[in-house]
Order: C-alpha cells, then structure tokens, then sequence
C-alpha cells in the first residue's frame, strides 16, 4: 500500500506525521521524500546515505543539417521547450519536461536528446525505514521528472509513505497520481481551511480515498471540523497543539520517540488509513 | 508593415502593457494600411511558465515586423530575435503615444532583453 501525506497549505505538518508513520509501521517502510525542492525527511530519519543517483532528463539537440523547419516539434511541445518559425528551432532546456515528443514526432529524424542532470537521489536506512530522498538541483524549475525517478524506486508489495510538496500543482500531483491513499494535513485556522478546500478539489480530480488529519487543535476554530463534517470527509486523527511537540521537532527528534504517548495516535492513524483504504 | 503593441485595451487610447510575456492583449496595427487588431492574450497571461516564449510565438504568427512593448525577458527576447522580429521599449502612456514615438523614429530597437525572466511577478 502506498500512502501520500499532503496538503494544500505549506507547513501543517506533512513531514512531522510522514516520518512518525513511518516510525510506528512496525514493518519494513519506504518513505520517499517527494518535496524535492526542499526535503526534510532525512532531519529525522538520519542513516547513513549508502546510495545515490543523478537524475537527467533527455533535452532535444537539433541536427542543423537535417532540420527542414517544419515546425512538428514546435507544435507538439506543451511546454515551449522547442519553437520554431519555419527555421531551424530554438530550445529552452530549462523549460523542457524529458517527454521525448519532440524527437518522435520529427519527420526528418533531426533531433537527438542528450542528458541534462536534474537532481539527485540519495538512499538511506534507519531502523526498517529505507528513505528515498529527492533534491532537484538549485535553479532547476521543474520538479516532477524528479518526483517520478523517485516514485520509480517504489517496490511492489512494500508499504510506503510519500511525502508530498505543498501547494496543489504539477509536483504535488506526479506524487499523489498511482498512490493507494491521500492523507490531507491541515490546521484549523482561515489558512489551513481555505488550502484544505483547495486540496479536497485536487484529490477528488484525481478520484482518490482521501482523510484529514486536523493538527495543532486548540488554535483556531471549527470550521475545518464543519467543513470536514459538512463534505463527509473523514478526519483521521487529530494533533492537539502541544507545544511539546514543536520542542521535540526543533530538536530533530520523532515525536513519537520523545513523547511516547504520541505512539497510540500515529498506531490509531496507521490503522484507520487501512481501514478506510479497504 | 504589422506592428503588435502590448495593451490592456480594446483601442489605440488603451495603455500600453509594460509586460510583454503577460501582456494582457495584443494591439497590431498595420502601418500601410492604418487599421488595427486586438489579440486576447489571456491564456498566456495566466501561464505559470514560459508565457514569454508563447507571447513570441504568437505575435511571430501574426507575421509582425515589430514589437512595442515596456519590458522584455530572455527567453522571449531569443524567440523574437529568431523570428526577425525588432523589440522597441516604450514608456508610452498609450499605445497611440507610443505608435507616435515609433513613427518619428523617437524609439530605439533593443539588442537584448532588458528584464529578467518572471520579472513582474515579484510583487
């Protein structure tokens, strides 16, 4: 089963309860680190690195004397990685997704691709948690390429949590897409209300079970509660706001480690994520 | 010749757009002739990247010999530049001051872009 932790709004708590979840799976866990442009699983899981990959996307190289400028490779491409006006094209490899269209649709066969590095992998262990961790390179613009080369070490049968970006775009949805499960973390305030409703929209899009995990109750209000209760989304578990376990994050520790009371509600999260999931 | 002015507006009393990957509609008007059309830019406006480049592509499809726009990025000053296509900068209230400025030669075409790439979402 492969578990995603998101959230429309930036800094609910998606690292603090993926890598808790993963502590208390009690089974061999993978946990990949998905917010490629800022990882921090890895503050908290701390093995030693044992492995690493560059990862490259294909950019298009136009062989100049093959090129006729018929434009099929301007026309294709979505992202306007590669134009032309009827002479030979322009390419933008920062702009460019490693989809490979360009190079297929060319009638000529003018166009060959050459690797363009993106970021890397690192792969570490601690305890039954392997941990995948994606880091695009700085000044690197797109993120999901990396995103899926990170999804691609998922191996089947392996229980596996995903650590999502926030926001509600094209990263966070290349690691939501082919999950079993959208855990969606939130606060109850104005903010973590309105991103949640964000949130709610992208997973129902993608036609996903989804539950809410409602963290540091007691600041705010109710209403992410009535809107939870009002759209029958079940809320999976709740944090309370405790400033305890701000102390035990801003020391690098797992909460449930520090705060051993803490270990039941993630158990208690784990469980109900399985039965909902089934 | 055609020339594409960057505008907020439907006629030549509009003001100019300072932006030329956002800009929120084209003005090209056609010199000889000294008529004009609008081009609805909307979907390049709301791009998250590469709003430049399609703006570049879109004015080289109208068959435009000129731009006049506030700013220019790189990656639309490229495209331009490879389509032929001169870049004049303008701070031209409206898009009626700037098509004067034009004609009296008071503009200068640009050799370079002038802004950097997303430089009018920093606020």
């Amino acid at each position: 089963m492969t578990v995603a932790v998101a959230s429309g709004k930036g800094g609910t708590g998606k690292t603090t309860i993926a890598v808790n979840l993963a502590r208390v799976s009690g089974v061999p866990v993978q946990l990949l680190d998905c917010d490629v442009e800022e990882p921090n699983d890895h503050l908290f899981v701390k093995g030693a690195v044992f492995a690493e990959q560059a990862v490259r996307i294909p950019i298009p190289r136009v062989e100049e004397s093959l090129c006729d400028g018929c434009g099929e490779c301007s026309r294709f491409c979505q992202h306007h990685a590669i134009v032309t006006f009827g002479t030979v094209p322009l390419v933008f490899p920062e702009m460019c997704h490693g989809c490979g269209g360009c190079a297929r649709v060319c009638p000529r066969k003018a166009i060959r691709e050459e690797e363009h590095r993106i970021g890397v992998i690192q792969t570490s262990q601690a305890g039954g948690i392997t941990l995948h961790q994606g880091r695009l390179d700085v000044g690197v613009a797109i993120a999901p390429p990396l995103i899926r080369s990170v999804k691609a070490l998922l191996r089947n049968g392996t229980f596996a949590i995903l650590d999502a970006p926030p926001g509600t775009s094209c990263p966070v949805i290349a690691t939501l897409r082919e999950t079993d499960f959208a855990v969606l973390v939130t606060e109850p305030t104005p903010f973590g209300l309105h991103d949640l409703g964000l949130a709610v929209q992208m997973v129902r899009q993608l036609g996903m079970p989804f539950g809410v995990i409602v963290n540091r109750v007691g600041i705010g209000d109710e209403r992410v509660h009535e809107f939870c209760a009002r759209e029958k989304i079940p809320v999976l578990q709740e944090i309370p706001d405790d400033r305890r376990i701000a102390e035990a994050g801003s020391r690098g520790s797992l909460v449930v480690d520090a705060l051993p009371e803490y270990r039941r509600p993630f158990e208690n999260l784990l469980s109900s994520i399985q039965e909902v999931h089934t | 010749m055609k020339v594409a002015f960057t505008t907020m507006g439907d006629s030549l009393d509009a003001p100019l757009d300072s932006r030329f990957g956002r800009a929120q509609k084209f003005l090209v008007y056609d010199l000889d002739r000294g008529t004009f059309e609008i081009i609805d830019n909307q979907q390049n406006l709301n791009a998250a990247q590469g709003a430049g480049i399609q703006s570049a592509e879109t004015v080289a499809r109208l068959g435009v010999g000129s731009v006049v726009t506030g700013h220019c990025g790189p990656k639309a000053f490229r495209v331009l530049a490879a389509a032929k296509i001169a870049v004049y900068s303008s701070e031209a209230p409206t898009v009626s001051e700037a098509l004067r400025a034009l004609r009296s030669g008071a503009l200068k075409a640009a050799a370079s872009a002038d802004v950097e790439g997303h430089w009018d979402r920093s606020s």
